[in-house]
């Protein structure tokens, strides 16, 4: 696999309200996969939006840069399309004009019977063809956030950067998203960015969960690799033998390492090549909580 | 509301209306006390003093007036006796003229401000103080600089036009929602694309509102600023009739102004309901 993204030493720095600044986070590093599904866990506050805006071209790293196909990325790209938490549809265009919208911008040049065409096809991706001539105010949260899904898979992007995108949906819709959105990525072999704070999406979306402390000064504690096949199926994951490893790992992290990690990284922590934690059964790993199986 | 209440309002507006009509016939058709008087003094005197007739018209003589004027709205008898249609014609052109030369210049320059912080700070003092001037402080600046009383009158309903758009459409475009312009941003959308895409359909409705805020004080301002320069429109026919002590006319022309200004409200209005989006 060859890799895409390179998030290399990068910092982020307000100035802090009584002089001086304050840091949110610094010396990052990151690689991502082409193809590979990333989710990143970690509590509000540690920089993971930051981050993930700094990947979009929204933000800029107050040091350090981000690589993307072996450029240094300056500013926004159509290659990188974003998933937004609050799915930032535009309140007066109907579904199809918000996603033809973005397939115009890619295309410029594309005659308008091509651009609906390829509008509708992404729309009847995420399942929603019959309510092309809707308009935002009259679809349920799940149903938008479909539409942002659409127009960011229409524009037909290298990476996809997710916010969250299903914080806001009640628990069906949100399993029911979750599963297309694994399919489209696994079917067209997106690389993928995503921020959750919730353990469960991450052991189903993921291939590497990316840990972060708490913020300021946030750092990548480890990356976990899920032990579950790619083959997974969400109602039956929980069967898995590793999935308890994994979800009690991540929840011990949220929990209580999160904080204590951060004040107290454990020796030859390097943060140019954060511990990478493998769960499959019986490794020697670097994770406290595989000590404590064994044991 | 329900649809029993819907049905009341009207009738109770109709109610309001006839009461309003009889109590004002009664209060003018009560006779005062005749004066005796010499009969050649009676007759430079008229009804009012000899037969104690009151001298405010009643509802019967206005609607009178009203159906005179309507028969007949586009007379000319000489330069100082026009009919109420075309003096209205000439107040609607001027205050058409100067709203569209003020949004000419208010959404331009209210979109840079609105864009900007730093020519917000910087054009904000004059904004903040030309803005509570009367525009009638403004005519005889106008008339000595234009030396033309038509065309100042256009000048004094652009000037007080273009605050309230000013103001509105800066203040629309700066709340345009951050995550709207980074969906545009992170589509490459350009500058100008970005302008009329994302930022003129998002920031519309407020604008519209300062448009409908200005063309009520146009509509104020020009009976004002007609009086002032005379010979046509309105304000000026209002202005004559009163020198005629033609109050019939008077309280005619006091209607016709309200409708006219409620009419070109409600334009605006519509446009307003065209352009709101819900969320």
């Amino acid at each position: 696999m060859t890799r895409q993204i390179s998030i290399e030493g990068i910092a982020k720095r307000y100035p802090a309200p009584g002089g001086g600044e304050t840091t949110i986070f610094e010396n990052l590093w990151l690689r991502v996969d082409r193809g590979e599904f990333v989710c990143v866990i970690g509590h509000s506050g540690c920089g993971k939006t930051t981050v993930l805006n700094i990947l979009a071209g929204l933000d800029q790293p107050s040091e350090g840069c981000v690589i993307v196909d072996e450029k240094e990325i300056a500013g926004p790209s159509l290659d990188r399309a974003v998933i937004f938490q609050g799915h930032a549809l535009l309140p007066w265009k109907t579904v199809l004009g918000n996603v033809a919208y973005a397939v115009s911008s890619r295309w410029r040049r594309a005659s308008r019977a091509e651009v609906e065409e390829r509008a509708r096809r992404a729309i009847a991706t995420v399942g929603l063809a019959g309510s092309e001539d809707k308009k935002p105010s009259e679809l349920s949260g799940g149903m938008k956030q479909r539409v942002g899904i659409a127009r960011a898979l229409a524009i037909e992007p290298k990476i996809l950067l997710m916010d969250e995108p299903f914080s806001a949906l009640d628990a069906l819709t949100r399993g029911t998203l979750q599963e297309e959105a694994r399919r489209i990525c696994r079917e067209t072999g997106q690389t993928v960015y995503m921020i959750t704070h919730d353990v469960d999406e991450a052991i189903y979306l993921a291939d590497r969960i990316v840990l972060m402390t708490n913020g300021p000064m946030a750092k990548i504690a480890e990356i976990v690799v899920n032990p579950l096949p790619a083959d997974r199926r969400q109602g039956e994951i929980h069967h898995d033998p590793n999935y308890y490893a994994l979800r009690n790992h991540l929840l011990d992290f949220l929990v209580s390492r999160s904080v204590s990690f951060r004040d107290d990284p454990p020796a030859g922590y390097d943060p140019r090549n954060p511990p990478i934690v493998r769960l499959d059964g019986g490794e020697a790993s670097r994770s406290p909580a595989a000590a404590i199986r064994a044991a | 509301m329900t649809a029993r209440e819907r049905l009341q309002a009207p009738l109770v507006s109709l109610l309001l209306l006839l009461v309003l009509l009889a109590a004002w016939h009664i209060a003018v058709s009560g006779g005062g006390s005749a004066q005796e008087m010499d009969p050649e003094y009676a007759k430079l005197m008229g009804q009012t003093a000899t037969a104690g007739k009151s001298a405010m018209p009643g509802p019967i003589d206005v609607a009178k007036t009203i159906w005179g004027h309507l028969k007949d709205p586009f007379y000319v008898k000489g330069a100082n006796d026009k009919g109420i249609g075309i003096q209205l014609a000439y107040s609607i052109g001027r205050v058409a003229i100067g709203f569209g030369l003020a949004v000419l210049f208010a959404i331009p320059i209210g979109f840079l401000i609105g864009m900007s912080p730093m020519m917000n700070r910087a054009l904000n003092p004059f904004i903040q103080l030309m803005k509570p001037v009367s525009p009638l402080a403004w005519m005889p600046l106008a008339l000595y600089t234009i030396k033309d009383s038509s065309i100042s009158a256009i000048f004094v309903i652009f000037i007080c036009s273009i605050w309230p758009m000013l103001i509105n459409t800066a203040f629309g475009v700066a709340s345009v929602r951050r995550e709207w312009l980074n969906v545009a941003r992170t589509l490459e959308v350009g500058p100008i694309r970005r302008a009329f895409t994302v930022i003129l359909p998002a920031a519309a409705p407020t604008i519209l509102t300062g448009m409908r805020i200005s063309i009520g004080i146009a509509w104020l301002v020009i009976v004002a600023a007609e009086m002032l320069v005379g010979g046509t429109g309105i304000g000026y026919f209002v202005w004559n009739e009163w020198n005629n002590l033609s109050i019939t006319n008077v309280i005619t022309s006091i209607l016709v102004i309200g409708v006219v200004g409620m009419v070109l409200d409600q334009i605006l209005a519509q446009a307003q309901r065209l352009v709101t989006f819900p969320e």
